[in-house]
């Protein structure tokens, strides 16, 4: 899991090589032990709720982190990106049939042409000019699906899925869905992860770091960023499919406005920039945070003896705990949740490995 | 003749409203001139200052809450200035872009915990029986708000040609580093200009509100300046108002004559349409000073 904490990260301590049984490699053990047996630990509404979402939310944070923590391009149109590939899926499945595993892959190619597409600017922009294209992409976007009749038309445009099936299965059960999702999201993810360790990957840190400096040293500007964008709208595109297949039964254009867009680059700023980890506990913190500020509030509630916690109230609590801890990780710990990851387990390692050499120096007799 | 006179007529209105959107456009150019950050509060900041002043507005009355509201506007940039932006000063450009979506979602959170979420209306005393020069009918609110926003722009042109401040931000905008060592002191410099900001917020907040009245749909307004200044360069105060005028005057156009055909709504993307084939084709904007960078 080295490579998974930012570039430019300290070097790991010795002991945590590839075959080595260190903490970090212990922890994600369990937390894979986790989301596979969730199910079974969980109650459904949690499922519902927080886990299948994490790992949608997750795996949009993951295309957004290639594009802008790998890359370094801000993009604010992710959102948008998951409603294409969230109608693309729905027409494909509903109004032509097309098996689930072929329509999420045309979510996330159509996804993937249109970010393309919204993606040239930045050949020749970069930085805020390049924000404003995406959040054209964004508007634009959105804009459409609400208007093309294929869609159902309207602000509250919403088309639902069929049952779902695949082949002689079918998903009823939340379970169902969840394994439909999780197998999605792990596949991805682990594709994911080979390609920021790969050639590509450390193209999009060298341009991120340093363009001129990358483009004198051969990385090519327009096949890495545009790939960037396409690898990152082929990500949301699927996620959006799986927001229909696997989560809501739907795809719904109010559901991807442009506070979904900053939720999305709000994960990857929490969970930290620049790691694959990090997309995934950062949606989680994010998908958390009502839940959090709601039992904070039942306890202010508690305390004084009178309800604090009109709907309202906590939707506009949610805005400030987010803003604030945006806030917080960019100024105190750029790097995320997924420093602190790495942070606690190197300090298991730590702890265990000096332990163990402080016995055996300190008792030489 | 009639087409003619309804041209006329949506080409003053667009006009108008593009004087309201250079005006939100001047708070981006405010900040980005000063410390070369695109603010993404401003919108935000616009919400805030609107809420509060219809907030105070039963309590006080207009000028009291206008100027306590400037008060309040002053607080909060000092605030931002010191608690968000010093720490982050240094970082890159993405970070602190990041950091004003923070600042913008707690400004959010916080106008509406302490104001409600409710939308209100604003009314100022300007009569709304509409102006006839000639055939042609002009609205007075309009005609108001864009005086104010003319004003206001002036004012600020002024600001940064004849004062020390102004000339420190703009010393500040060409290198911050050089600025800090000939003894601008830049944390000021920043603070001023965050409450300059602040002051464009009031102004563009209480005039779309009497508009379209106080929401939360606000901030989306000031989303609408950030094609103007695309088109009219970032840097550059004449090209945010040129552009401005632009944006309204396509909008209003291409809401009368296409959007009839589409099913209506063209104001809401044809900004950022325009502001597209700008980045595609002239990046630096009409006015904008071309930062030339070739690889």
């Amino acid at each position: 899991m080295a490579s998974d904490s930012t570039a430019g990260a300290a070097a790991r301590p010795k002991g945590t090589g590839l075959f080595a049984p260190g903490a970090n490699r212990i922890a994600f053990a369990l937390l894979l032990l986790v989301a596979v047996a969730a199910p079974y630990i969980v109650s459904e509404y949690w499922l519902r709720a927080i886990f299948i979402p994490t790992l949608i939310f997750g795996l949009a944070a993951l295309g957004l982190n290639m594009v802008t923590g790998y890359a370094g391009l801000i993009s604010m149109g992710q959102a948008a990106f998951m409603a294409v590939g969230a109608f693309t899926a729905v027409i494909a499945y509903g109004k032509f049939g097309v098996p689930i595993p072929l329509a999420l892959l045309l979510a996330g190619c159509l996804a993937a042409t249109i970010g393309v597409a919204f993606g040239t600017p930045s050949l020749r922009i970069r930085g805020l000019y390049l924000m404003v294209a995406t959040l054209a992409a964004q508007f634009i976007i959105i804009w459409i699906l609400q208007r093309v009749p294929w869609t159902g038309s309207g602000s509250f445009a919403t088309i639902n899925t069929p049952p779902v099936r695949i082949g002689g299965w079918a998903a009823t059960t939340t379970a169902d869905h969840y394994y439909l999702v999780l197998i999605v999201v792990a596949a991805m993810t682990a594709f994911g992860r080979n390609l920021v360790g790969s050639h590509i990957g450390r193209a999009w840190m060298a341009l991120r770091d340093h363009e001129t400096a990358a483009a004198v040293m051969g990385v090519s500007m327009l096949r890495y960023k545009l790939l960037a964008f396409l690898v990152s709208s082929f990500y949301a595109g699927v996620a959006g499919g799986l927001v229909v297949f696997g989560w809501t039964g739907a795809a719904s254009v109010q559901e991807y406005e442009l506070d979904v867009s900053i939720k999305i680059l709000g994960m990857i700023i929490v969970g930290g920039l620049g790691s694959v980890m990090g997309s995934f506990l950062g949606a989680a913190f994010i998908m958390l945070l009502p839940i959090l500020i709601g039992l904070g509030m039942h306890h202010v509630a508690a305390l004084v003896g009178r309800s604090v916690a009109s709907v309202d109230i906590l939707a506009n609590a949610e805005h400030i705990v987010f803003g604030s801890l945006v806030l917080f990780f960019l100024i105190k710990e750029p790097h995320g949740l997924a420093r602190l990851w790495q942070r606690l387990t190197d300090w298991i390692d730590a702890k265990f490995s000096t332990g163990k050499t402080r016995v055996r120096s300190e008792d030489p007799k | 003749m009639g087409d003619l006179i309804f041209a006329v007529e949506l080409l003053i209105t667009g006009l108008l409203i593009g004087l309201m959107y250079s005006m939100v456009a001047l708070g981006f150019v405010l900040i980005f001139k000063a410390s070369s950050v695109f603010n993404f509060a401003q919108g935000a900041m616009t919400l805030f200052a609107a809420l509060t002043v219809v907030g105070l507005l039963p309590h006080v009355g207009l000028a009291m809450s206008l100027a306590i509201t400037a008060l309040v506007m002053c607080l909060v940039a000092v605030g931002a200035e010191r608690i968000v932006f010093r720490p982050l000063m240094g970082s890159s450009q993405l970070t602190i872009f990041m950091g004003t979506v923070g600042f913008a979602s707690i400004l959010e959170g916080a106008a509406q915990i302490v104001w409600g979420t409710k939308p209100q209306g604003l009314k100022l005393a300007i009569p709304t029986t509409p102006l006839k020069i000639g055939e042609v009918f002009v609205s007075k609110p309009d005609l108001f708000a864009a005086a104010v926003a003319a004003l206001l722009v002036a004012g600020i042109v002024l600001f940064f040609q004849r004062t020390k401040i102004g000339l420190g931000l703009r010393a500040i905008a060409d290198d911050a580093a050089a600025a800090g060592v000939v003894g601008i002191r830049l944390s000021r410099v920043w603070a001023v200009a965050w409450a300059l900001a602040g002051i464009v917020a009031i102004a563009s907040g209480v005039l779309w509100g009497s508009r379209i009245g106080v929401h939360f749909g606000m901030s989306l307004i000031a989303l609408k300046a950030i094609p103007v200044l695309i088109i009219g360069g970032i840097d550059s105060v004449a090209g945010v108002i040129v552009a401005g005028m632009i944006v309204g005057a396509a909008e209003a156009l291409g809401e009368g004559f296409i959007g009839t055909y589409i099913g209506g709504g063209v104001q809401d993307v044809i900004a950022y349409a325009v502001a597209l084939l700008f980045l595609m084709f002239r990046p630096s904007g009409l006015f904008g000073q071309t930062a030339i960078q070739r690889i």
